[in-house]
Order: structure tokens, then C-alpha cells, then sequence
């Protein structure tokens, strides 16, 4: 215990690098899901294939493949994700535009990998949507984008927030490899530090580490308990 | 695991009694690995068990070039590997017998605790914190922190180079380099990165992810030598490391023993030959071996 309180501020320095990572690649992995999601429903057959090809990739690799590809192949590439030092988010989350890469790698890996389980959820929440709905959207004569935008993607949404939610928690859970693929400080790193060069006892540190992430995890459980609560109560 | 190697070692701890009458034409045969004649250990001390086992597991690292680096003949070499087979040899062990361990930085006070190994050889830095958990015999090295940069490089001369904040620099996981280092870098979220191998940290400085890898000198002289001039190093030595050999915290004796093989190592040469013969290659003197500590 004394322990967890004297290293609060590594702990809560650990906390604050996952959770950016986290906040990132969520936003990026929905972003690009979605995109993904449409372009497996639309009516033009190369975007279904490529859509469809992209899922069948990434679901399919080992995360820890991906993040071989973004830490050491990007840089045998030459490219160091100079393109995620987006100006003025890079203030906000000052790692994105630091010199050293291996955030931006991270931040990548984590957000194409989730976005093909994001974009199969969104799809699940599509076709959940019955068929009557688009039919009849056609019918009164809206486009696809029209269709999709007013009368398919706001009821597919209420389906898949809950699917959604465990894509992104397993998308924390997995932010855990980031620190093993030269992100320095995040809370999974944090703890092989406290162990190893610091010599701490492991299950302390393994305490500390476990509460880190499901201060961040359980939260979003719960919510997406209420939601899904709160749907059936409306479907009644 | 424990249990499988406490039986593997009383069957043959039992086969070596068992055999104990025909013992004495080993005696003569093996005892020319180590060329020293050794007397015979105190009962009950580890030295007597290691001897009557005919076995020693020896943890050493299976990635370091120089000291302890498995390649494709499929057994260690190096300068740490030579120091175990002294100490092998002296406690009446054929080379053959040895068990090499992988013991990458962050398990070895672990392994010692647990028994896996016997000692550990494996550019193993003493200090107070690891002493709390297990004993060091030695130093039989002493070694120093420094930087590897690219040869090209010209801006970084010493670790004060890092202070203003804009050069990276790459080290081990879980090591003490780490921690120095971050005495003299300005802000790790922007310059410090961590892999678990130096082989990883090698490949960023050569890509320009990272501007210097920090470590023990020796450690770097086994990647310059490798790199056919690509890599450099930058000033001197800003630590100093001595290399110890780690064992169980409390074994007294056997702490002893080893000192004892140590400085007779020193003495008859041997030890400059280990050296010569492996690191030594890499342009690095032997220099006088350090004085071991018995404390």
C-alpha cells in the first residue's frame, strides 16, 4: 500500500499517457470505422471490396503484428507518422508531436486495428436496422447518403453502442502493448519500470497497475450498461 | 518448473553417488578443462553439491556481443560465458555440463531467488538495491556508461549533451543505464525511449528515430564493432559499472569460493585470456582486472 502512495505521481503519470493514447486512438478508431462501415453497405462495389478487404486484414492479424509494422516498419520505411502531428491537437496531447515517433506509432496501431472491429459493429447495427426502413427511405426518394445519414445510421447507432463499447474497451485493454513498442511512461511501461530497474516487489506494482486501467475501463462498462438498459426500457 | 529441476537434480545428484567409486578416473580426466587441480569442498557447502551434481546451471544474456551472445552454433559465447566456465571448471564441472540460462536484465534476481540458476554471469552491475535480494561475488569487470551515436554525428560529446532537450536517446527496459540517464535529459516523454532488447534501440538510432543509445561502454563496442563504421562513441565513460556474479543472498561460502577463483583467475592469466579471446576483439584493453570484494 505504501508503496501505490509513494509513487502516486508515476502511477498517475502512467494514468495520464494511457489515457491519451486511449482518448486518441478512440476517437480516430470510430472516425475510420464508420467511414469503413459505409463504404461496406454502399451500392459501389470497389468501396464494399476494399472495405471488406481492410476488415479481413486487420481483424485478422495479432495486434502485435500491427505494432511491428508501425514501430519498426514505418521507420525502415522512412516514415516517422509525421502526419498525426496535427497542429493544435498536438498542444493539447503534446506527445502526438514530439520528435520521438512511438506515440504517433502506437496511436496508429491501435486505431487501424480497432477501426476493423469498430466498422463490423457498425455493420451488425446496420443490418440489425430491418430492411423495410431503407426500402422505404428509397421509396419517398432520399439518396443513399440522405438514407443513411436520416433514417439508417440513427437507428443502427442505438444497436451497435454496446458492441461499440466492448470494441473500445478491448481497445484499452490492448493500448497495454503500446509500452512494449518504445512508448515510454504509459501505465503498462510504468510498471516493468517500478519492477525492474526500481527493484519494487511485482504485485504491488500489479495492484497499481490493474486499479489504472479499470479506473478507465469500468466507467464506460457501466455506461454502457445504463444504455443498454435504457433501450430495452424504451422497446417495451 | 522447480519441482521438475529438484528431481532432474537429485537423480543425478543420486546417479553421482551411485557412481562415486568410479569417480576417481573423472577426477583425472575433466579436472584439465579448468587446468587447476581443486581440493575437496566442505560437505554440505554448494560448491560439494555442484561438484557431486556434475551440473550447473549458469544464467548468462543470450543477446550481448562480447559477453554472452547465443549465435548460430547454438551455445553462448563470450567474455561472461568464458568467466562461467572458469568458475565451472574450478568447481570440477566439464564445460559440457554447463546449463546456460537466458537471463535478460529484469529476471535475474528472480531466477537466482527461485534456483532456476545456479549464478549468474551477465554484465550484472552491483549495487545496493540488488544486493537486498541476492549476494555478488566479484567485480571481475569494471565497466562504464556511455553513449553510442552515429559516426556522423558531431553535436553530442557527452551525456550533458542531452540536457536542452531536443537530442533522443535509446536504452534497455529495466535498467540501471535508464535511470542514469534520465538524471540528464530534460523531458522523457520527448527523449528517452525504452525497448527490451539493445538490438531494437540499435535499429532507431540507425533510422534517426533516436540520436544516441546509452549502456555500459562494453555493451556499445560489441554494436560499434559490428556496425562496420556506421556507429561511434561519444566521449568518455560517465559511470562506473563493475560486473559481479550473482548469487543466492546469504551463501557465504560459496561467495568466497568464487572470489577465491576469481583472483586465481587474475593470477594465472587466465581471466586476461578469457578476455582477449572475446570482448578484448572488440578494441577494448583488458586493462588491470579489478580487485574483488569480499565484503
Amino acid at each position: 500500500m505504501r508503496l501505490l502512495i509513494d509513487n502516486f505521481d508515476v502511477f498517475a503519470g502512467g494514468f495520464w499517457v494511457t489515457f491519451q493514447l486511449c482518448v486518441i486512438s478512440a476517437v480516430a478508431a470510430l472516425a475510420l470505422g464508420t467511414l469503413l462501415a459505409v463504404m461496406r453497405v454502399s451500392p459501389v462495389p470497389p468501396l464494399r471490396m476494399v472495405a471488406a478487404g481492410y476488415v479481413a486484414a486487420f481483424r485478422n492479424l495479432p495486434l502485435t503484428v500491427v505494432f511491428f509494422f508501425t514501430a519498426f516498419g514505418l521507420p525502415a520505411l522512412g516514415s516517422n507518422a509525421s502526419i498525426l502531428k496535427i497542429p493544435g491537437l498536438d498542444l493539447l496531447f503534446r506527445r502526438l508531436g514530439t520528435d520521438l515517433p512511438y506515440f504517433r506509432f502506437a496511436v496508429l496501431a491501435l486505431s487501424l486495428y480497432t477501426a476493423a472491429f469498430v466498422c463490423e459493429a457498425f455493420r451488425a447495427g446496420i443490418n440489425a436496422v430491418p430492411a423495410g426502413q431503407a426500402e422505404a427511405g428509397r421509396a419517398i426518394g432520399l439518396t443513399f447518403s440522405q438514407n443513411l445519414r436520416l433514417v439508417i445510421l440513427p437507428q443502427a447507432w442505438r444497436a451497435a453502442i454496446v458492441p461499440l463499447g466492448s470494441a473500445i474497451i478491448a481497445m484499452i485493454k490492448n493500448s497495454a502493448l503500446a509500452g512494449f513498442f518504445g512508448v515510454v511512461g504509459d501505465l503498462a511501461q510504468t510498471a516493468d519500470q517500478l519492477t525492474s530497474a526500481e527493484g519494487n516487489p511485482f504485485i504491488p506494482v500489479a495492484i497499481g497497475i490493474c486499479i489504472g486501467y479499470l479506473v478507465l475501463t469500468v466507467p464506460l462498462g457501466l455506461l454502457l450498461d445504463r444504455v443498454e438498459r435504457g433501450r430495452a426500457a424504451a422497446s417495451r | 518448473m522447480r519441482i521438475e529441476r529438484f528431481i532432474a537434480v537429485a537423480v543425478v545428484g543420486g546417479l553421482g553417488l551411485a557412481l562415486a567409486g568410479c569417480d576417481r578416473t573423472r577426477e583425472t580426466g575433466s579436472g584439465s578443462s579448468a587446468g587447476g587441480a581443486h581440493e575437496a569442498f566442505p560437505a554440505g557447502s554448494t560448491m560439494a553439491r555442484l561438484n557431486k551434481a556434475q551440473k550447473i546451471a549458469i544464467g548468462t544474456k543470450f543477446d550481448q556481443p562480447g559477453f554472452g551472445m547465443k549465435g548460430l552454433s547454438g551455445v553462448p559465447e563470450g567474455f561472461d560465458v568464458e568467466i562461467g566456465k572458469i568458475i565451472a571448471g574450478e568447481l570440477g564441472i566439464p564445460v559440457d555440463k554447463i546449463e546456460w540460462v537466458e537471463t535478460p536484465s529484469k529476471v535475474r534476481e528472480d531466477y537466482i531467488q527461485q534456483g532456476r540458476v545456479d549464478i549468474v554471469v551477465a554484465t550484472y552491475t552491483i549495487n545496493d538495491k540488488r544486493k537486498e535480494r541476492i549476494d555478488f561475488a566479484g567485480p571481475y569487470y569494471q565497466a562504464g556508461q556511455n553513449l553510442m551515436v552515429r559516426s556522423d554525428e558531431k553535436s553530442i560529446t557527452g551525456p550533458d549533451s542531452l540536457k536542452d532537450g531536443a537530442r533522443k536517446v535509446c536504452t534497455a527496459t529495466g535498467s540501471t543505464s535508464g535511470e542514469t540517464i534520465k538524471k540528464y535529459i530534460a523531458d522523457p516523454a520527448s527523449q528517452l525511449v525504452l525497448f527490451d532488447t539493445y538490438d531494437k534501440c540499435r535499429d532507431a538510432l540507425k533510422g534517426k528515430q533516436v540520436d544516441a543509445v546509452t549502456t555500459d561502454n562494453v555493451i556499445l563496442l560489441g554494436y560499434i564493432a559490428r556496425s562496420e563504421g556506421a556507429f561511434k562513441m561519444a566521449g568518455d565513460n560517465f559511470t562506473e559499472e563493475p560486473y559481479g556474479i550473482g548469487l543466492k543472498k546469504g551463501d557465504k561460502a560459496f561467495r568466497a569460493a568464487i572470489n577465491d577463483i576469481l583472483a586465481r583467475s587474475y593470477e594465472d592469466g587466465e581471466w586476461k585470456r578469457a578476455w582477449d579471446a572475446t570482448a578484448g576483439k572488440f578494441g577494448a584493453r583488458a586493462g588491470t582486472p579489478p580487485a574483488v570484494n569480499r565484503y
